[in-house]
């Protein structure tokens, strides 16, 4: 058969995502445009509290009320559950505490939204509150009272300690080592959609959920578990996402109440959150406080690092252990680093629970690195792209910490965005008040591991084909917005020579599709793109079978193009695409096919190897113009380039939409965004709203330059790797850096606001540091490393043994300090 | 979705009948024009109104017309016409600068002069949802006993975030209101109150009838907004200022400020005339020293609170810059244009 390879017709094209006309004429049915007859409408009471006991409820005022259907509380769903195996803390109704304000602690089900509300009024809730704790560093100071019951201890959620090889050992082979302290402020996803979900009990004991989430593998999951029913008693549907960002990767309490108030009424249940609602949702960025210690030759060449981040997790644990593991993971796979030690916490706080957001746990550890290597940079007397171009991994290579890397365009990323910006005659060149600074990023092309040990594919597609010629592609995989849906119509259609309209995809769907696992991680279009070839060239190769003997060929001669089969030898000897299909039918029975995908298995098998590894590494460079206002510390960003190595763009025009999204994303954290909370007024959200949750809007976004580097992935479908999460990451420090470029401060934390660059301006004016960040990281008393020798040093990716003895068990006694974190 | 409580609409087509309306309806009732203020506030419970008046089906209030070359303004008039239109755009500049710069053009579509003029003041404890706000037991202004901003103060320091109110004051404009006793005016500083609470002087049952723009002779003003998105945030700080040059507008000779208004908006619960730095500008060409004088007595008596966004000091520190700046504008109004 005549390999689609040769030459694409498809893949690679700047063609209209299949969605499309849909999403701009408003005809696409989102969650909340469900409505099914004699649908009833739930609204959640919320914790006003933001770390209480719940003494009682009384919800009998509400339950009498005209209209209400239903009441439910914790006791109704007293089963715990969380989208990580290690982390099952949540409850859909506060069972005995609240965690934040805005937990959710009983929920009604009424004729109305108005009544719904009007009875949440009438519920009464004794609470018995106890001291909430604000933020990461007051969960160090304060042990007690523990917001769970477990956690690696006291407050504090995790403590991760890895070391590969000996830093120490490094830093003395350094010609200068050196430490900087950074915040990352945390941010929400802001999806234009408000979360929502509509549940339907059927008489014959089925239960359908259509929800606005990326994940509805997971939520299937919870759901059996929670409602104590069959999974094949459940339908999940993921409804088109206006938006998800990683904030609908959770199963979320408004889903399971939604569902098990359908079962209590016997009627349809609908919920659509409010904006403030879906701040208190949230599993967005965790504010991280960073320090980090590299050693490094005159030539910029890096002998260790060391690096260190506590987390601000929120009331419940979500992603968070996940989270914490990818602060450290990913900086070995940009620069090479011989020796690399990792320690890094979570914390339990008051908050509402943080989780994966773009770039999930990378962006914040990125910030620090690129600044400080341009920091370095200086120190050492070199240009900082210079400095990168020379260390760069080496593709085809593993990593100290064991991840393995594939193809790297991170050079060909740099030198476009450094010859495009015109960065060798702007770099400490321009006026003062206006700079340009550059930073690089890599970012995973889906996680290698699943959320939940199994040894299954990580996305399947099933594929079947019609008499008249259209195909309809089955995959659990779902669109939110990213434009799954038409990778996943591009590649089967260039696999079977299609047009991608006259391919139907059928999506996020438990009853009709196989499993994928989700819209996270990047994966979608490696994952199920690969496990769609897989399924096309199954059919193909059914097909061509059929044909080639119609055609007196043999099967290797049959080429599939322009919705025709023909020999490729003689183009106008063949049938159509519909009459191919019908002469294997005829002699096959239906034409149906399936693939599947699961990543390669990683080098690396130490605990806490699952987070980092992926199939491919994808690779960005980021140069940022701005200018800054000495007399107010506004920063601007005119104009941002940015090249981005995909490995092969399967639809040329969506690739540049997420490079755009990611950089206006990066936008927003570097400059603006930030979930504040009054830690003195009940730890509740200062701006839950759209108007005062500072966002840029289109009119602040800056031009964007896109550049897309091509060098495709032996693993990835067509060699694609991943666009939608990397190129966030680069454009914070990039603005830092710039910043710096143009009046002379740092600025070590996100976002960078006007306050904090003016701040900096008269400190310069003093004669003091010119800076404004965190003074210092907090003692934290780490567990004992687990060492693991890099591949360098004869390792073979597992942990060396514990001595026993040999260690002291905790590798520090000082007690934490309260607030280190002063400015 | 955040669900408006339920409530009676009327539609009055005069003004009288409007009146009439509200004595009916009595202290659960309410004006709106626009609504882009009031319906929000509504749907989180801070206004309350079981009647909604609309002012909007009365012509005569959303006409703009001369009287005595004065320009008047209807208050039904929407911001986006009064950006746009011609005589205001000539003679008015600042005020139709300061109405281009409210919030989006969606919005500036519905909001009128008006609402602009009347806007409840704002404060982020206070513009948040019922049950936002019962996370911190309310406050003073709606619902509770406590300022969260100033715990030990009696009085409520919600913020006037009108960006309209500071030019129309610094301009010396005259209000009209009709109530059920009849016509009275007002000159714009006098019908704002330095109180979060009770920030207008304004009954509750009168109208807006006009706002009076004085002539354009002589005086010259701008207008200027700091926000953190030019794209749609009200003003942290608005700075609006206001001079009569000696041998008037319009003579291109070197001149001197005969007269001078410094008046502040999103610094206080009214808008914030500062006479000390408009003393300091008399008798100035506006030279540089003569600015830094004005700047400094205007960042003195500044007093943001933490109810909005951005830090209160560094606000407080942008008052000196942004009254430079608009300074600095007039004095590049006042010179000839370069040939
Ligand atoms: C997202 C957003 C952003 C905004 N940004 C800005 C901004 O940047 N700058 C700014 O200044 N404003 C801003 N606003 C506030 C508001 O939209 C405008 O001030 C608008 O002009 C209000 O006019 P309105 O006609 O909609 O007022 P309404 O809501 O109709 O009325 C406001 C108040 O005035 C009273 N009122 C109205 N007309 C009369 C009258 N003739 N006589 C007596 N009382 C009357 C009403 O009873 C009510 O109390 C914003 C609002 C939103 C929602
Ligand atoms: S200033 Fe004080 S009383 Fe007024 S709204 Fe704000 S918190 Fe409430």
């Amino acid at each position: 058969m005549a390999s689609a390879e040769q030459g694409l017709r498809v893949v690679g094209k700047a063609l209209r995502k299949v969605d499309a006309t849909a999403k701009v004429t408003g005809t696409t049915k989102f969650a909340d445009d469900l409505f099914l007859p004699r649908m009833l409408y739930a609204r959640l009471l919320r914790s006003p509290h933001a770390h209480a006991r719940i003494r009682s409820i009384d919800t009998t005022q509400a339950t009498t009320l005209t209209g209400v259907k239903a009441v439910l509380t914790g006791k109704d769903l007293p089963i715990p559950f969380g989208i990580l195996p290690v982390s099952q803390d949540e409850h859909a109704l506060a069972l005995d505490k609240v965690r934040f304000v805005g937990d959710p602690v009983a929920a009604v089900a009424a004729t109305s939204e108005e009544t719904a509300a009007a009875a949440l009024a009438r519920i009464a809730v004794q609470y018995e509150p106890l001291r909430p704790v604000t933020d990461a560093e007051d969960a160090l100071a304060h042990p007690e009272p523990r917001i769970h019951e477990y956690g690696d201890q006291g407050n504090m959620h995790k403590l991760i300690h890895l070391e590969f090889g000996d830093v120490e050992e490094g830093f003395r082979d350094a010609d200068l080592v050196r430490e900087d302290t950074f915040f990352f402020e945390g941010s929400t996803h802001l999806p234009m959609e408000q979360h929502a979900a509509v549940a339907d009990w059927s008489a014959d004991g089925k239960l359908t959920l259509w929800s606005s989430t990326q994940t509805p593998h997971y939520v299937h999951r919870a759901l059996a578990k929670v409602l104590e029913l069959s999974p094949a008693r459940i339908r999940v549907v993921a409804c088109p996402n206006g938006g998800g960002f990683g904030g609908k990767s959770d199963p979320f309490s408004h889903e399971i109440v939604a569902a098990k108030l359908a079962m209590v009424t016997g009627r349809p249940v609908k919920i659509t959150l409010t904006r403030e609602e879906v701040f208190y949702c949230h599993r967005g960025r965790h504010p991280t406080l960073m320090w980090v210690k590299t050693g490094v030759k005159k030539d910029g060449a890096i002998t260790g690092m060391h690096f260190r981040s506590l987390l601000d997790g929120g009331g419940y644990g979500s992603y968070g252990v996940a989270s914490t593991y990818y602060t450290g993971a990913l900086q070995t796979v940009t620069y090479h680093v011989p020796r690399y030690k990792f320690q890094g916490a979570r914390a339990f706080t008051n908050k509402p629970p943080c989780g994966p957001k773009r770039g999930h746990g990378t962006p914040q550890p990125r910030f620090a690195l690129e600044v400080h290597l341009d920091k370095i940079a200086e120190q050492l007397g070199l240009d900082p792209a210079e400095l990168r171009l020379k260390h760069l991994v080496p593709p085809n290579s593993i990593t100290a910490n064991w991840l393995r890397v594939g193809t790297m365009g991170l050079g060909r990323c740099i030198e476009k965005v450094v010859q495009g910006s015109g960065w060798k005659d702007k770099f400490r060149k321009l006026p003062t008040g206006k700079g340009i600074g550059l930073a690089c990023s890599s970012y995973i092309t889906g996680a290698g591991l699943p959320i939940y040990w199994n040894a299954m594919p990580h996305s399947g597609v099933q594929l079947k084909c019609d008499r008249g010629g259209g195909v309809t592609a089955f995959c659990g995989s779902t669109e939110i917005g990213q434009g799954s849906d038409s990778v996943l119509a591009a590649i089967v259609a260039e696999v079977l020579g299609l047009d991608p309209l006259d391919v139907a995809v059928v999506t996020g769907d438990t009853d009709l599709t196989p499993v994928d696992l989700g819209s996270y991680s990047s994966r979608v279009t490696l994952m199920t793109g690969n496990a769609a070839i897989q399924a096309a060239e199954r059919a193909r190769d059914i097909i061509a079978r059929h044909a080639a003997a119609k055609l007196d060929v043999s099967p290797e001669r049959v080429a599939f193009a322009a919705g025709r089969v023909f020999d490729v030898e003689r183009p106008e000897r063949g049938l159509t695409f519909a009459d191919a299909v019908q002469l294997a039918e005829a002699a096959e029975g239906t034409v149906g096919t399936v693939g599947s995908y699961t990543p390669p298995p990683s080098p690396g098998t130490y605990r806490g190897a699952g987070v980092g590894p992926s199939p491919a590494y994808s690779y960005s460079a980021c140069v940022a113009e701005v200018d800054v206002d000495p007399a107010t510390g506004i920063v601007r960003v005119p104009k941002i380039w940015i090249a981005h190595d995909v490995g092969r763009a399967i639809n040329a025009a969506t690739v540049m939409g997420q490079i755009e999204g990611s950089v206006y994303m990066g936008l927003g954290e570097a400059l603006m965004e930030e979930m504040a909370y009054r830690g003195n007024r009940n730890v509740v959200h200062k701006i839950p709203s759209l108007l005062e949750y500072k966002s840029p809007t289109t009119l602040e976004m800056c031009d964007v330059v896109t550049y897309v580097v091509e060098d495709p992935d032996p693993n990835g479908p067509f060699g694609a790797k991943e666009c939608g999460q990397g190129p966030l990451l680069p454009v914070p420090p990039a603005v830092a850096n710039a910043v710096y470029d143009a009046v002379g401060v740092r600025i070590d934390e996100v976002p960078i606001t006007p306050e904090k660059v003016f701040k900096a301006l008269r400190r310069k004016e003093k004669g003091e540091a010119p800076r404004f960040g965190p003074a210092a990281f907090p003692d934290i008393a780490w567990p004992e490393a687990t060492r693991v020798p890099p591949p360098w040093e004869g390792g073979d990716g597992k942990a060396v043994p514990l001595t026993p003895g040999a260690s002291p068990g905790k590798t520090r006694s000082r007690k934490p300090r309260a607030r280190a974190r002063g400015r | 979705m955040l669900r408006l409580p339920s409530f009676t609409y009327l539609q009055p087509r005069t003004l009288h009948e409007a009146l009439a309306m509200k004595t009916d309806a009595g202290p659960d009732g309410m004006y709106v024009a626009g609504g882009t203020d009031l319906y929000p506030n509504m749907k989180r419970r801070h206004q309350e109104p079981r009647t909604v008046i609309s002012l909007m089906g009365i012509p005569e209030l959303a006409q703009i017309g001369m009287r005595n070359a004065q320009c008047g303004i209807g208050p039904c008039v929407t911001l986006t016409t009064v950006s746009g239109h011609p005589t205001i755009r000539d003679d008015y500049a600042a005020v139709a600068h300061a109405a281009g710069l409210v919030s989006t053009p969606l919005l500036r579509n519905m909001g009128t002069l008006g609402g602009n003029l009347c806007l409840d003041t704002r404060c982020n404890y206070y513009n948040q949802t019922y049950e936002w706000r019962q996370a911190i037991d309310f406050c003073m202004k709606k619902d509770g006993h406590i300022c969260w901003v100033a715990p030990s103060s009696p009085r409520c320091w919600a913020v006037s975030s009108s960006d309209v109110a500071p030019v129309m004051v610094a301009l010396g404009a005259d209000y009209v209101l009709v109530g059920p006793g009849g016509e009275r005016v007002v000159p714009a500083a006098r019908f704002y109150h330095n109180d979060g609470i009770n920030y207008l002087t304004k009954q509750p049952d009168e109208v807006l009838w006009e706002v009076r723009l004085p002539r354009p002779d002589g005086w010259d003003a701008v207008y200027h907004k700091l926000r953190r998105r030019d794209s749609f945030d009200f003003p942290v700080l608005g700075v609006a200022a206001w001079v009569r040059w000696e041998g008037g507008r319009g003579t291109r000779d070197e001149g001197r400020v005969a007269e001078a208004r410094i008046v502040l908006g999103g610094v206080a619960s009214w808008p914030q005339e500062v006479p000390e730095a408009g003393a300091a500008l008399v008798g100035t060409d506006l030279s540089d020293e003569g600015v830094a004088a004005a700047a400094d007595a205007a960042y003195r008596p500044a007093k943001p609170m933490d109810n909005t966004d951005f830090d209160l000091s560094w606000r407080k520190q942008m008052t000196r810059v942004y009254v430079s700046r608009a300074l600095a504008e007039l004095r590049r109004r006042r010179l000839p244009p370069a040939r």
